[in-house]
């Protein structure tokens, strides 16, 4: 089925299939691989992704995490929120960390899906080698990167994710800088010259799309990588309420393109049928506010920023025709055995 | 069976009789031979074994961090700044009490640059956790990799064997390998009990609070200090296999009589016992070598020390400002202890400065010194020096047979 009978299937809703799939969706227990009750803010989009990934990877996994948010806020000792193994190391060695435990698993003939956790940070800067190492070495490793656009853990400074022109305490907006100089780095490019069997964005704005991602990731054998858009309330300054409101204006707009690229090829596209203009995205967040001022310098960056996003919408050919693309909401998660289940 | 191999290729051969199942090493000078040779083993079908050719050592040392925590025999060997780039991941191994072996062949660290032989990349991180073996030759490093594996699996603390660089890695010896029965028999399979398993799993390097830190590393020094019993049965039982014993945690040789006593660790234990013959007009001297630097054998080293008058300590490593890291444990240890003796500090053999013979000789000269400073470097070469840079209190004092090295 391709992507476009499967929404239309979906997005009907009325005939009596969709009410059986509805039915069918309840009934389906989900794997939770991450329990609630952990210490995330309110609102924060990198817990939710995290559990969206293992419900659609779970239960034959084991993570290995790298220092962030996500592993800071799910194990305060002597409690964890993961119900799958999970080990953390440092910050900067998540790829290399999964590679060992991938080898291990391998030599002992054991089936355990190896996925590799980490922040923007932990993968885009100070992680890059071992991620970069990992996916040359081709090991057998779902790499989740959960991008926030910052370094949240430490409190907001910026990363080479960073979006161009949003404030951060270290690149803070001023009379003489407006935020961030620098282009956020084309990480998913970056990774897929790498010879990668598969790399692809995603965006907890769209958890059906997602969900169907990770689970095509983890059957490919080989190295695979995923981002994970994914809005902090606390560093973007939004309403925490609101965070899946924003990471879909991402989408919207063309800021965050969601695409797949199988051996650097592109292969999958959501489109944006009417591209809503940047400002709508950025108005909302506290880390763009220097932008509506009424200066030339700050209409100068919404432009830029429009450019940019414009830029994505070509390059990927996000232009499409017909109805907006809608994420569905499918019977698409997975029934396995295992005590962990919600 | 008895060869001629040499010092990185016989510990290539023990690390594979040890049945490793996960191999992650970065080259670097002098331990490069080791881990070219398990490769080739590997290559060649000898060893069935996940060899990762990473791109670093901070990678090396996560590789098999992951591997071991995953369940599998890990190893990884490295040396100098490999050591350094890899502390990181050195501390966190400890910490989260991983059992795994790497070999450390002992190198100087820059800057300036060397590649040749001291002990300060493995002094650096003494105090990472790790168990710490010294060899004194290449027999011994084989028998002690073999043992690692043991102790290893035996603490679940992370085991680093000490081999000085060059000095032994790439000398010719002829080397008794054990065969793979002999092993087999000595080293049982791995069961890391707190191994990832998704039917039982388990938060490895979890987020600690003040509540809970300061008994995470009570625990973790308990641990050490357990881990002599397990180095001392580990010694004992190969020598009931093998006939071969290295003394446990401190290897003791010399008449009762002596009065003096030199310290050592390491390769230079070799060159003291080889000199007594030179000089057989001095007096009686007891050779202590430390094999465990961690945990740090206080108990015995007192034992050895009770009637010594002056106890000489070499070392090849130097803690700027300070002085010598082996001589202040060694004072330490031996603090308040009934009669313990005066102790002579000399940092000696430097980025590879060769050791001679005539160590033993000055090492003896220090002892039979009145008065003597905290510590010098023993070897140094002051006229090579600008008039500023001889600083009296880091060079030569006690030991001065012409007095044309004493500074001025
Ligand atoms: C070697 C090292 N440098 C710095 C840190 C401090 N540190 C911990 S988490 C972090 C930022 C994490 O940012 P990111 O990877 O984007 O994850 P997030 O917290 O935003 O989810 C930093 C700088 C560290 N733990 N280790
Ligand atoms: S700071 Fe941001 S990323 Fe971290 S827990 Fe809070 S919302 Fe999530």
């Amino acid at each position: 089925m391709s992507e476009n009978e499967d929404r239309s299937a979906d997005t009907a809703g009325t005939s009596p299939d969709d009410v059986a799939v509805a039915a069918l969706r309840h009934r389906q227990p989900r794997f939770q691989g991450l329990a609630g009750g952990h210490r995330a803010c309110l609102g924060c989009a990198q817990a939710l992704a995290a559990r969206l990934v293992l419900e659609a990877a779970g239960p034959e996994v084991a993570v290995a995490n790298a220092t962030g948010c996500l592993e800071v806020f799910t194990t305060p000792w002597p409690e964890s929120a993961w119900r799958v193994p999970w080990l953390h190391s440092l910050f900067e060695n998540a790829g290399a960390v999964a590679s060992g435990m991938e080898a291990a698993f391998k030599v002992q003939g054991r089936t355990v899906k190896v996925l590799a956790f980490a922040g923007d940070g932990g993968t885009f800067d100070i992680g890059f080698q071992s991620l970069s190492g990992m996916i040359e070495r081709h090991h057998d490793v779902l790499y989740v990167c959960y991008d926030n656009e910052g370094y949240m853990n430490t409190g907001v400074q910026r990363s080479s994710s960073t979006p161009h022109a949003a404030a951060t305490t270290t690149s803070p907006a001023g009379r003489a800088r407006l935020g961030k100089r620098h282009l956020k780095k084309d990480i998913l490019s970056i990774v897929a010259a790498h010879h990668m069997p598969y790399a692809a964005t995603a965006s907890v704005a769209y958890p059906s799309d997602l969900r169907k991602k990770v689970r095509r990731a983890v059957a490919v054998e080989g190295p695979t990588f995923l981002l994970i858009h994914s809005p902090c309330p606390l560093g973007w300054g939004h309403d925490g309420a609101k965070s899946i409101e924003v990471a879909r204006l991402a989408v919207e707009t063309g800021m965050v393109p969601l695409v797949e690229l199988e051996r650097g090829e592109l292969t999958g596209t959501m489109p944006i049928r009417t591209a809503r203009p940047v400002t709508d995205y950025l108005k909302v967040q506290a880390r763009f506010r220097h932008l509506f001022a009424d200066t030339p310098e700050a209409r100068q960056e919404l432009e830029h920023l429009q450019a940019l996003a414009d830029h994505n919408i070509e390059i990927y050919g996000l232009r499409g025709a017909g109805a907006d693309p809608r994420d569905t909401a499918g019977t698409d998660t997975v029934r396995r055995g295992g005590a962990r289940w919600a | 069976m008895q060869q001629a191999l040499e010092g990185s290729q016989a510990i290539a051969r023990a690390v594979a009789l040890c049945r490793p199942q996960v191999v992650s090493a970065y080259p670097i000078t002098p331990q490069t031979h080791i881990v070219e040779n398990i490769a080739k083993l590997v290559a060649d079908g000898a060893l069935a074994c996940e060899y990762v050719s990473v791109e670093s050592e901070h990678s090396a040392a996560s590789v098999v961090l992951g591997a071991a925590a995953a369940g599998a025999r890990a190893y990884t060997a490295s040396a100098s700044q490999g050591i350094l780039l890899m502390s990181e991941v050195l501390y966190n191994i400890a910490g989260l009490r991983i059992p795994l072996v790497l070999t450390c062949a002992n190198r100087a660290l820059s800057a300036p640059l060397s590649i040749w032989n001291d002990q300060q990349d493995s002094m650096a991180v003494r105090d990472a956790g790790w168990i710490q073996l010294y060899c004194a030759d290449n027999q011994e490093a084989v028998d002690t990799t073999i043992q690692a594996f043991r102790i290893t699996q035996d603490t679940e603390l992370p085991v680093m064997v000490c081999m000085d660089g060059f000095t032994l890695t790439h000398t010719l010896e002829s080397i008794e390998l054990p065969s793979q029965e002999d092993v087999d028999r000595f080293l049982p399979p791995l069961r890391f009990t707190r191994a990832l398993d998704p039917a039982r799993p388990l938060s490895l390097g979890t987020l600690v609070s003040p509540e809970w830190f300061t008994e995470a590393r009570h625990s973790q020094h308990g641990a050490l200090l357990a881990a002599a019993a397990d180095i001392e049965a580990a010694d004992r039982d190969w020598a009931a296999l093998t006939g071969r014993a290295w003394g446990g945690l401190l290897e003791v040789d010399g008449p009762e009589a002596a009065r003096i006593g030199v310290l050592t660790l390491g390769s230079i234990s070799g060159t003291l016992a080889d000199a007594r013959a030179a000089w057989p007009d001095l007096p009686p001297v007891r050779l202590l070598r430390l094999r465990a630097f961690r945990p740090f054998p206080a108990t015995a080293l007192r034992a050895a020390c009770a009637d010594l008058d002056t106890l000489v300590v070499l070392e090849r490593a130097l803690s700027p400002g300070a002085g010598g890291i082996v001589t202040a444990e060694v004072r330490a240890a031996l603090y308040g202890a009934a009669s313990a003796p005066a102790v002579r500090g000399f940092a000696v053999g430097l980025g590879g400065r060769d050791v001679p013979l005539e160590t033993y000789r000055r090492a003896v000269e220090a002892a039979l010194a009145p008065g003597g400073g905290e510590f010098a470097v023993l070897d140094v070469e002051l006229d090579r020096l600008p008039e500023a840079d001889r600083y009296p209190e880091a060079g030569p004092r006690t030991v001065s047979p012409a007095g044309s090295e004493s500074p001025p």
